[in-house]
């Protein structure tokens, strides 16, 4: 089968790779019928997380038709067009009884301090990913959800992650009817923060980004007020200004590692990567949110250390909230949103590349070309 | 800049979610529900493995599943080995992981020349996208590669030129062609 196969920093291509095979009897066998590029992709692609390793294939938003099973699997079979969350989950262990999919105790060796995901490097279990043909799918009757016959694949796929992220952001900031809210980060996942913060009731739902056809798309798809930091001399001080001094009530860090705005804070964290990334969001974040506010952490770090301001995290009495996101626990409520045409994630593909032309997917992504915001991949056709 | 302030009542499904029982502590909110601490569930079926799995020595037990993408191998795979002696909460666990993974790029060069396959680097970083979306870009980064590339060869030649003339060495010739 075909799949995307990770040559280092920047370089990736795709390789005819083994067909995956059963290895569990809780695991199915899925062809991709849909597989995305996430913003955190370009975290692995950057070579910003550590344990990845040469050869593996990334992808954890996909959707595809079910091939094969395990023999203990019973709640799929042949033939389903099923969706995958990105959480690799046992559905048993003291995490998962708790809701926290994102946090499965059965299924990452590597590391304790995150579960299983698909395709993201050994520090998240060292699994291959949907970037490709075939994928295996353990733990098959956990989080696979058969798509509805009426709902569109293209939003189905964005299940997986994109939308249970950036509504969990929403939900972890404890929004309060006519809350102001702030998203740093104008990507996919920023973009339904904003989104569901409406949902939640917020009065007030501000963007920040520096792309301007992200922050021009955000103006009307969440809908949202939106500034471009690199038009502001002082993003905190900007920030009180719009909130009468205070601060928001609730700021959301959609942006992760990868961060742009910051010279030193580049250097120190993305070139040089003695931090884990750059974390000049989470910065602003702390600094613009009102005292006793909520900070809602949902962009992707790397697992060493940031430098933020942790005093005035205690001096304001800030709630910090984080999270992977409990995509299976998510799900029956954000079907019902689509259904009801309350949120349209379909609207923010922008791109749909064939599997072979995956190296310049990403490049379109990363380098932020020709418009995109999420690119799509078909690894077997339309 | 664009100020645009929204009008809620514009916005469907507005509050839809809105819950004031929202708890801030969700969703740790069944802890009471446990019966027991410590790892005491019921496990699923334990996965046989028959690869090289480095494993955090904060697990004391093997998951029940196991990824089994790209066992270590080669020296980065030595250098991950050793990180694995480390704890995650061990900053040199990270780095030398990160170390690794640089020279796995290395390897991976290596094993593409083994088997015959020149890495069209280029085009797996995306070059094609970025002449089509971006030419003036790639124009320029072709002019900086191709400007430093052509400094570090005038500095490399005039140092081993300097070098081939230096008096010293001239003495030396001098000195030892009377002997001969």
């Amino acid at each position: 089968m075909l799949a995307m196969n990770y040559r280092g920093p920047y370089r990736v291509r795709v390789d005819e790779k083994p067909m995956p095979a059963l290895l569990h009897p809780e695991d199915a066998i899925v062809r991709v019928t849909r597989s995305c590029i996430c913003g955190s992709d370009l975290h692995l692609y950057h070579g910003m997380v550590p344990d990845t390793r040469v050869g593996t294939t990334f992808g954890h938003e996909f959707c595809g038709i079910v091939e094969q099973v395990g023999p203990e699997v019973r709640n799929l079979k042949p033939g389903d067009h099923v969706l995958v969350p990105f959480n690799i989950a046992c559905g048993k262990c003291e995490f998962c009884q708790q809701g926290l999919f994102g946090n499965c105790h059965e299924s990452n060796a590597q590391a304790t301090a995150v579960g299983g995901i698909f395709g993201y490097s050994h520090t998240a279990g060292g699994y291959d990913g949907g970037q490709a043909q075939y994928v295996r799918v353990p733990y098959a009757d956990v989080g696979p959800m058969v798509i509805p016959d009426w709902m569109d694949p293209d939003d189905a796929v964005l299940l997986t992650d994109v939308v249970p992220t950036g509504y969990q952001a929403a939900e972890m900031g404890g929004i309060r009817p006519g809350d102001t809210v702030v998203v740093f980060g104008a990507g996919p996942v920023g973009l339904m923060a904003a989104r569901s913060a409406w949902l939640f009731g917020a009065g007030r739902v501000i963007v920040i980004d520096h792309i301007e056809y992200r922050l021009d798309f955000a103006r009307t798809y969440c809908p949202a007020e939106v500034y471009n930091f690199r038009e502001i001399d002082d993003m905190v001080v900007f920030l009180k200004k719009q909130t009468d001094s205070l601060g928001a009530d609730v700021c959301i860090d959609a942006v992760g590692g990868d961060a742009a705005g910051n010279a030193l804070q580049t250097l120190v964290g993305t070139k040089l990567k003695l931090e884990a990334g750059n974390a000049i969001a989470l910065h602003w974040a702390i600094n613009s949110v009102k005292k006793g506010g909520v900070v809602s952490i949902v962009g992707v770090y790397g697992p060493t250390g940031n430098i933020i301001p942790i005093g005035n995290v205690v001096n304001k009495g800030i709630t910090l909230r984080a999270n992977q996101a409990s995509v299976k626990r998510l799900l029956p409520r954000l079907v019902e949103h689509i259904r009801e045409g309350r949120i349209d994630p379909k609207a923010m593909i922008t791109h749909r590349v064939p599997l072979a032309d995956i190296a310049d997917a990403y490049h379109l992504f990363s380098a932020k070309l020709d418009g995109c915001i999420k690119p799509v991949l078909l690894p077997n056709g339309a | 800049m664009n100020k645009n302030l929204v009008d809620t009542s514009t916005i469907r499904g507005w509050g839809a979610d809105a819950n004031a029982d929202n708890d801030p502590t969700f969703p740790i909110r069944h802890r009471e529900a446990r019966e027991t601490d410590g790892l005491t569930w019921t496990r699923p079926t334990q996965q046989d493995v028959d690869i090289e799995i480095l494993q955090s020595i904060e697990h004391n037990r093997r998951p029940a599943v196991i990824g089994t993408s790209t066992p270590p191998s080669g020296l980065s795979g030595m250098i991950r080995r050793y990180a694995f002696r480390r704890s995650e909460s061990d900053w040199l666990h990270w780095l030398l992981l990160m170390g690794a993974d640089r020279l796995n790029v290395v390897e991976g060069v290596i094993e593409d020349l083994g088997k015959g396959h020149v890495p069209n680097i280029p085009a797996e970083m995306g070059a094609r996208a970025e002449w089509k979306h971006n030419k003036r870009g790639l124009v320029t980064k072709a002019a900086v590669l191709a400007g430093l590339t052509t400094a570090t060869i005038l500095v490399l030649s005039a140092r081993r030129s300097k070098d081939e003339a230096k008096p010293g060495d001239a003495d030396m010739l001098a000195l030892s062609a009377p002997e001969e």
